[in-house]
């Protein structure tokens, strides 16, 4: 029994850990600044289609790609805050919510202009590899890799360094930090700089071990917000474990009822969760 | 009596009226089609007001009740051959019916979680619908073409649906004002404001949270039945889609949230808008591109939309618009 669904653990695994990165952007600028980003979506499109280009018209490695895609990310997500967000941070959720789908539905639309809604996928290939008797490919084994690094860069940034202290003293109390001499609306931008990159990191990721289209980003979007709640909503690490969960269940729900189910389980527990433990399993933002 | 008399009403109504004469004057089965869609969002738009207006929750997944709605209703004349009228009482009540269930549920959650909980059910029912077989699955279902020959035929079938939708329209009209002058849509602002101390202030809030959550619900039900029946097919992914949900928000907002006329301009204004978008050759690639500058233009600089913004400027005009 055990050996017949191995292979599916394994592949949930690998894939939940990333799931988990597409998140915590997400998480991190919710537990932040109060902001739902509903451009979350469209920024993981991007991520993917610039390393897509980068790797067919330039020849980059894509994982050259992805360093690339980080620094654009950071700068994109800081226009994106002091265009939309930053007016908005002190009025009602709704005005948040609307401003961040605003900015949507701008890269949407520009998006599909120029990109249409076809299929791409990069074509990289890093051989195959062999984890506890069960073969994956290398690509799925190096995303799952670099998402626990990133994961462990963001920790080690958030707790070591100045800044990184500062973005918690920032979202822990804004007026409190301000009265410390921190320059909170900096700060902010540089947090919201951060989360959008986290988004293009994994959808750079993404990229690599499956094909996408410009729309491909709201799919995961969805995953994004059950991981969110179920990891507890503020909360990065949480993201992580609630996007192992996710990836599990997507791997091992096959195994036992029809693909199609899949969905109609997650939400049903995205809703459950929000119900009976609106938290998360793990506590919300710290 | 005299309340029913007051421009806040009458001025709303007339406007919905005169969209929908405009394709009757002319006559033209294109121009019929333009309305419906401009007449089933002001619908939908000033059903969600409700909600979203008066009670300050922000609903995102409101969509789900027309999707659900519609594929009850629809299942209803397809397969047990009902008649139009009965499926859209059905489609109704079936909306209603799970706003209350989720409204036991959902509404005690504030600000994002409800809003991220509104999401997660509209996805939960698009996925739940991909799996029920009677419901056609992921395919969907189509109506046999016969259907319309008992409303006399194809033509006068989709006049008869057209007209259908414009009176419930003004019955969502009429139901928006009365709730708004009502103890009721008092209570509903309070909790706005703030919900705790409307709840010192003896609101009960569960309860009339929850009904103002039906009453937003029902129409769009209704609704769902007629746009699916005119339409002769329904599937999962054009009934439940998030990206209308959304889009009704954006009307409601440019209108001005809370009030009884708003809606009703955010909505034409805003279908009319990409119409001529999508019409033309400058912008038709990248119409969505332009409604976000848009959205992103009224949520920065006229947050309480266009109605609020004149209620704002003008004593005269705040007696007038409601």
């Amino acid at each position: 029994m055990f050996e017949s669904i191995l292979p599916f653990l394994v592949d949930g695994l690998l894939i939940g850990i990333v799931y988990g990165l597409v998140a915590m952007g997400l998480t991190l600028i919710f537990g932040i600044m109060n902001v739902i980003n509903l451009a979350h979506g469209p920024i993981i499109a991007l991520g993917m289609f610039g390393v897509y280009l980068f790797f067919t018209y330039m020849g980059f490695n894509p994982y050259f790609g992805l360093i690339l895609m980080a620094g654009v990310g950071l700068l994109f997500g800081i226009l994106i805050y002091f265009v939309a967000v930053h007016r908005v941070l002190n009025g009602p959720h709704l005005a948040g919510l609307l401003a961040t789908f605003a900015v949507n539905m701008m890269i949407i639309g520009i998006g599909t202009s120029i990109f249409s809604t076809s299929f791409r996928n990069v074509d990289y290939s890093l051989g195959s590899v062999d984890v506890v008797g069960v073969t994956v490919t290398g690509t799925r084994l190096a995303a799952s890799f670099v998402a626990i690094l990133v994961t462990a860069l963001l920790y080690a940034f958030l707790y070591r360094s100045r800044l990184g202290k500062n973005i918690r003293a920032v979202a822990n109390n804004r007026v409190s930090a301000e009265l410390m001499g921190i320059p909170s609306t900096r700060v902010l931008a540089i947090s919201f700089g951060i989360g959008t990159m986290l988004a293009m990191i994994s959808g750079g990721l993404l990229a690599t071990i499956q094909p996408f289209t410009i729309l491909s980003g709201s799919v995961y979007e969805l995953k994004s917000f059950v991981i969110v709640v179920l990891g507890g909503l503020g909360n990065p690490l949480g993201a992580m474990i609630g996007g192992i969960i996710l990836g599990l269940i997507e791997g091992l729900v096959p195994v036992f009822m029809k693909t199609t189910w899949v969905p109609v389980l997650e939400f049903a527990l995205f809703i459950l969760i929000l119900l009976v433990r609106p938290q998360g399993l793990f506590g919300a933002k710290q | 009596m005299k309340k029913w008399l007051q421009p806040g009403l009458w001025i709303p109504l007339l406007l919905v009226a005169a969209f929908a004469a405009y394709p009757a004057i002319t006559g033209s089965a294109s121009a019929r089609e333009t309305m419906f869609t401009m007449i089933m969002s002001i619908g939908l738009a000033s059903s969600l007001n409700i909600l979203l207006g008066y009670t300050g929750y922000v609903s995102f997944g409101h969509i789900v009740f027309f999707g659900l709605g519609g594929y009850l209703g629809f299942w209803a004349i397809d397969e047990l051959g009902w008649h139009l009228a009965p499926a859209v009482l059905l489609g109704g009540v079936t909306a209603g019916l799970l706003a209350l269930l989720l409204g036991l549920a959902i509404l005690r959650l504030r600000g994002a979680y409800f809003a991220l909980a509104t999401i997660g059910v509209n996805e939960a029912m698009k996925s739940l619908v991909m799996n029920l077989p009677f419901l056609g699955a992921a395919t969907g279902m189509e109506l046999n073409f016969s259907v319309y020959k008992s409303y006399g035929g194809p033509a006068t079938a989709l006049w008869m649906v057209y007209w259908s939708l414009a009176a419930i329209v003004l019955i969502i009209t009429v139901v928006s004002y009365a709730v708004k002058k009502s103890k009721f849509g008092l209570g509903l602002m309070a909790i706005r404001e703030d919900e705790d101390a409307a709840g010192i202030m003896g609101v009960v809030s569960s309860r009339a949270k929850t009904w103002a959550y039906v009453l937003s619900a029902v129409f769009p039900g209704m609704i769902g039945v007629l746009f699916f029946f005119k339409n002769g097919i329904i599937e999962p992914g054009s009934a439940f889609r998030l990206n209308l949900s959304i889009e009704l928000l954006v009307m409601v907002m440019l209108g001005g949230a809370g009030t009884v006329l708003g809606p009703i301009l955010g909505g034409a204004f805003y279908q009319r808008l990409r119409g001529l978008l999508l019409t033309s050759d400058l912008f038709k690639n990248i119409q969505l591109a332009v409604a976000g500058l848009l959205l992103l233009l009224i949520v920065l600089f006229i947050p309480s939309g266009a109605v609020g913004w004149l209620r704002e400027r003008s004593d005269r005009l705040r007696r007038v618009l409601e």
